[in-house]
């Protein structure tokens, strides 16, 4: 018989998990709304390849299969996937890239609880790297033909139909603008000739970000996650991106075009917080959070790369056992001691 | 953050004044299911002992006492049955008149389900109180009056049973700002403080002006959680109509464990006494309620400890609390309660930080303050442990400021050096961090694991340190022995060979041949070595005793004598 | 070219000087390793390992005369940290030394003891009281449990006991990990 305590809070891993999925249904519907219904479709295909991936190594590792495939773990992490991969990326890409994520960046280091990177991240860094291609052909906003998009999915791909459908993502047009031989182009000239601007970020994908920044509120709200790294994540992009567009506001983007673009919305509320790779003293939590944002920024304007939220989180990553070390709070009676904690 | 308490403070007149006393806060803790309304109905029942009474002799922190009764013995109601070992222990008295039938190991209401030496009480149900003796301990010295209350048996009754009268010297300044009295009771099901302060309120006040007396401490103060608006209210008016002044009833925030000391001190006064401190080098000393009652018995009555509240509650008919003699079984009690048919389990304490007992009659001891009867429904075992996720829920609620899941990790792959330095110890097994798990892990269970293997270390090592420093001083001996030895042994020949010499000289005109001489010298010199040697050992430590360490001699001889006599029953039958 | 080998060769002395300096500035006035090693020994002075005590033991594996897995009273856990400290690997214990037995103190059968102090000379922590023809006993808390006092016994009355757990030195065990079968874990 079990020692005490001898009640438990009716809370599981389970329910932690149930309830990031829902947090991640406001910026969903608004993708759908904006970008289609292919998104579903690549929201099922992680889950299914997650989960038969999970299987697969859970039955190879000797573990309880049922306990460990109704944690819910393997979908947060297929549908990270799903929402950071163009929706109309091809079916062997997302696949592919969940396939890898469950087996290689998380049961090869341990399985739950055991991964020092972020699966989800992982599989994004791996699959921009071997087809950056295919990771840049995004749905143009109120581009609604579901056939074709299936087409686009499961089909055989013509040049012609996927341009017809994808549309440069705003950072995309922004980089390609601002580095394109063609000197004196600026921000807001780029963003003016862009069809892929909104009102204030990157049009449709303005609205999903303001999805997830609702999710994200509710899961603060339901202590599923904390404050400090969303915050923290958004005040370095957002003083980062501040400065430099006040000091030079032709050559860097302001900071409401960061935090609406890409995956800075998603980034800051499900990716970076996520916690068995992260930082997870408070102290720690800013710093690793305000890295990661620093490290976006920087990527975003100076790197090869469009988004830099998936380099950014793993560099982190790295990182988190140092900042943890580095920032143990102190304990209660030595709060005034100096060299008390480790 | 701070919040802000209302306290009532007696005007001059017996006018309640109502002032703002400043509260602080403590980190994390959580707000369980209480559930402590079924037992406060009923007033305090009184049971006395009907059936033999199991008293175990080790019933607080320090020394096990020595029993001074032995089988057949008729003993009083309050009669010392074992005496403290030394002054880091506690005496245990007879709670009932009757016969000792026997000294002997009995299983010890502890998880481990071992058994200690227990003195065996038949009850004659007369329940006869030895003459009982008011102390005066004014016209005591605090030394007397701490011995005094160390045979009394006085122990905290919060459940750490830690033995009062050491926490009772006012510490280097030799004076206190502030004496906590706890009230706050902060675990679910646990009431026994509560009607205690609803019930025998004054005697409470008055248990709590000796104390703050003795401590020479500028103020008391009672914090009692908000949730017992009842025993607030009881102990104001008895505060109000002692008169007693300096004494305050503070109303803290109900959230567990406010009532762990550490964090009443903290949420009363705003200080943090560090693990391993003593709190009186903060100016500050805590005691429990039913502690304070007990002291004021003990003094104004000269009653020892022989009984306490202790709440029965879970899976029973009708929640009670009872006035229990320590030493009756908490089978027993819990029947009393209408246990249910599927109760499997009793649980000494709350349900956060109770233990499981390994059997149903176990005794109740001076920590009993709950005997929770459990069942698979009200207690369902834990769901399947699953991995460590790093949520951090575990360190939002810790009241002690730690980070539980690295204390897990280094718990769990035995890095008990890095769990050390993380402070494991300051973690008092509050049960927060398991509580809000969402893998389920029994986090408390990995820090006992973890602070017990490092004791028993620590013991290894100490053992092994002792171990060699016996080892070398013997060497030591023997090499000095030796030394000693081969210049006596040089000595002796030389000194052996001149007397020779000199005997030969002197025996030149006597009849004695020369080797006669020489042997009677040598025979001579050994009888004069034999006799020196003789005069030089005589023991040193009996000769010139003054008339007091005679005393004492003579009555350790008694007391010898004693052990003797009472070891005999005890004594395996000669085969 | 000469150019080239001067640089290099000043490079070299500066260097080894900067070296020699910090050598002689910074040295480590270390632990000594038989401290170090005899820290480890369980201190029972038994003999077992084929020394005379731990701490010719400790000086032997220091000098790489001995092994460090002939300390049974030390067990596994004993070999696990001397293999730590002196970063080699950890082996079973060696068998020619004996095996691993739990803590145990010895007893003599007072009513056989005959007082001839033969296991007052061979006890090597001084643990047993008594004098010539009077009855002997072991303070058994500071007893090690080394059994040498055993064999010299004419008259065969002292026998080693186990240490028996009681409530003061219970230990609280690993927590055991309780994973319900698959089939019923989904309930």
């Amino acid at each position: 018989m079990n020692n005490s305590p001898f009640f438990l809070k009716p809370t599981s891993v389970q329910s932690v998990m149930l309830r990031v999925m829902a947090a991640l249904i406001p910026g969903i519907a608004a993708y759908v709304w904006f970008f289609g219904a292919a998104i579903l479709v690549q929201l099922a295909l992680a889950s299914v390849a997650a989960l038969a991936a999970e299987a697969l190594m859970l039955s190879l590792r000797g573990k309880p299969l049922t306990l460990f495939l109704t944690d819910g773990s393997a979908l947060v992490t297929a549908w990270l996937i799903a929402l950071t991969f163009p929706s109309i990326a091809p079916w062997w890409l997302t696949v592919f890239a969940t396939v890898a994520a469950i087996v290689i960046a998380k049961h090869l280091y341990g399985g739950l609880g055991q991964n020092p990177f972020n699966p989800a991240m992982v599989a994004f860094a791996l699959m921009i790297v071997a087809y950056p291609q295919l990771m840049s052909q995004w749905p143009a906003a109120g581009n609604h033909e579901f056939a074709a998009q299936l087409q686009a999915i499961f089909g055989t791909r013509t040049i012609d139909a996927i341009d017809a459908m994808t549309m440069a993502t705003p950072l995309d047009a922004l980089r390609t603008a601002l580095h394109s031989a063609e000197a004196k182009t600026t921000v807001a000239g780029a963003l003016q000739s862009s069809t892929a601007s909104g009102q204030f970020g990157g049009k449709g994908w303005e609205w999903v970000g303001v999805g997830y920044l609702l999710g994200g509120l509710w899961l603060i709200q339901q202590r599923i996650i904390t404050w400090h790294m969303p915050a923290a994540f958004i005040a370095a992009l957002f003083v980062l991106a501040g400065l430099f567009s006040l000091v030079d506001s032709t050559q860097f983007a302001g900071p409401m075009f960061h935090l609406f673009t890409g995956g800075a919305m998603l980034g800051a509320f499900f990716i970076v917080t996520d916690p068995v790779s992260g930082a997870t003293t408070p102290r720690g939590k800013l710093i690793f959070a305000a890295g990661v944002g620093l490290l976006t920024w920087v990527i975003r304007t100076f790197g090869a790369y469009p988004d830099g939220i998936a380099f950014a989180v793993l560099l982190m990553n790295i990182t988190a056992p140092l900042i943890d070390l580095a920032t143990q709070p102190p304990v209660f009676g030595h709060k005034n001691d100096k060299g008390q904690t480790p | 953050m701070e919040v802000s308490g209302i306290h009532a403070h007696p005007g001059q007149q017996g006018i309640c004044m109502k002032t703002l006393r400043r509260l602080f806060d403590f980190h994390g803790g959580i707000k369980p299911d209480y559930r402590k309304e079924s037992s406060t109905g009923d007033p305090i029942t009184v049971v006395s002992a009907s059936t033999s009474l199991v008293i175990p002799l080790h019933q607080s922190i320090g020394g096990p006492p020595r029993p001074i009764v032995c089988a057949g013995d008729r003993v009083l109601k309050g009669q010392r049955i074992g005496d403290a070992d030394g002054n880091v222990s506690s005496a245990v008295h007879a709670s009932t008149s009757g016969t000792v039938t026997a000294v002997e190991m009995r299983l010890m209401p502890h998880t481990s389900g071992l058994s200690a030496l227990c003195v065996i009480i038949e009850p004659d149900g007369r329940d006869e109180w030895m003459p009982l003796q008011p102390f005066d301990f004014r016209a005591a010295t605090p030394t007397q009056t701490r011995d005094y209350l160390r045979d009394a048996g006085v122990v905290g009754l919060g459940g750490a049973v830690f033995p009062s009268h050491l926490k009772l010297s006012p510490g280097k300044q030799g004076k206190l700002d502030t004496l906590v009295i706890n009230g706050a009771e902060c675990e679910p099901f646990i009431t026994c403080d509560d009607v205690l302060m609803r019930e025998r309120a004054e005697g409470i006040i008055k248990g709590t002006a000796l104390m703050r007396e003795m401590l020479a401490a500028a103020t008391a103060l009672i914090g009692i959680e908000d949730n017992k608006p009842e025993a607030i209210a009881a102990m104001n008016q008895a505060l109000q109509q002692s008169g007693i002044a300096h004494i305050e009833v503070v109303v803290v925030p109900t959230r567990y464990p406010a009532g762990g000391a550490k964090q009443l001190i903290r949420v009363l006064t705003g200080i943090e006494v560090p693990h391993g401190k003593r709190s009186t080098d903060y100016g500050v000393q805590c005691f429990n309620v039913g502690t304070a009652y007990a002291i004021h018995e003990a003094i104004d009555l000269g009653k020892p400890l022989i009984s306490r509240i202790v709440t029965v509650a879970g899976n029973v008919g009708q929640a009670r609390n009872f006035e229990v003699p320590f030493g009756m079984s908490m089978q027993n009690l819990a029947d009393r309660c209408n246990p249910r048919p599927d109760t499997d389990r009793l649980i000494m304490g709350g349900p956060m930080m109770g233990v499981l007992m390994p059997a149903a009659d176990v005794p109740v001891v001076k920590a009993t303050n709950c005997v929770l009867v459990g069942s698979p429904k009200l207690f369902p075992p834990p769901p399947p442990e699953m991995p460590c996720i790093r949520c951090g829920e575990c360190a939002k609620v810790c009241p002690a400021d730690l980070q539980p899941f690295e204390l897990y990790w280094f718990s769990r792959a035995k890095i008990f050096g890095k769990a050390q330095e993380y402070n494991l110890f300051d973690c008092i097994e509050c049960g927060c961090c398991a509580y809000v798990c969402p893998s389920h892990i029994p986090l408390v269970d990995y820090y006992r694991f973890a602070k017990s293997e490092i004791w028993a270390r620590e013991k290894e090592k100490t053992s092994a340190d002792e171990a060699r420093e016996r080892y070398e001083f013997r060497l030591l001996r023997e090499e000095r022995e030796k030394q000693e030895k081969a210049a006596k042994l040089a000595a002796k020949t030389a000194a052996g060979r001149e007397k020779a010499a000199a005997a030969i000289a002197d025996a030149e005109k006597p009849a004695e041949t020369p080797e006669q001489a020489a042997k009677k010298a040598l025979i001579s010199a050994a009888l004069e070595r034999a006799r020196a040697e003789k005069a030089s050992v005589v023991p040193e430590n009996t000769g010139n005793l003054t008339s007091a360490q005679q005393a004492e001699i003579s009555a350790i001889e008694a007391r010898r004598a004693e052990i003797r006599e009472m070891a005999k029953p005890h004594l395996p039958p000669d085969d | 070219m000469i150019a080239a080998i001067l640089v290099m060769a000043l490079g070299a002395v500066i260097l080894g000087a900067a070296l020699g300096f910090a050598a002689v500035k910074f040295r480590v006035e270390g632990d000594p390793l038989v401290e170090k090693i005899d820290a480890i020994l369980p201190q029972t002075q038994c003999g077992q390992c084929s020394y005379p005590g731990c701490k010719p033991y400790a000086q032997a594996i220091a000098k790489g005369e001995a092994d460090i897995n002939q300390c049974p009273p030390g067990g596994e856990e004993g070999i696990r940290k001397l293999a730590d400290l002196l970063g080699r690997e950890v082996k079973e214990l060696s068998a020619e030394h004996g095996i691993e037995k739990p803590k145990s103190v010895a007893f003599i059968d007072e009513q056989v003891c005959i007082g001839c102090t033969l296991c007052i000379q061979a006890c090597p922590v001084d643990a047993i009281v008594g004098a010539a023809k009077q009855m002997h006993t072991i303070v058994a808390d500071q007893c090690t449990g080394c059994e040498l006092c055993v064999p010299p016994c004419p008259v065969n009355c002292i026998s080693m006991e186990p240490l028996a757990e009681d409530v003061e030195s219970w230990k609280w065990k690993y927590p055991v990990f309780t994973l319900t079968p698959a089939s019923k874990a989904s309930a």
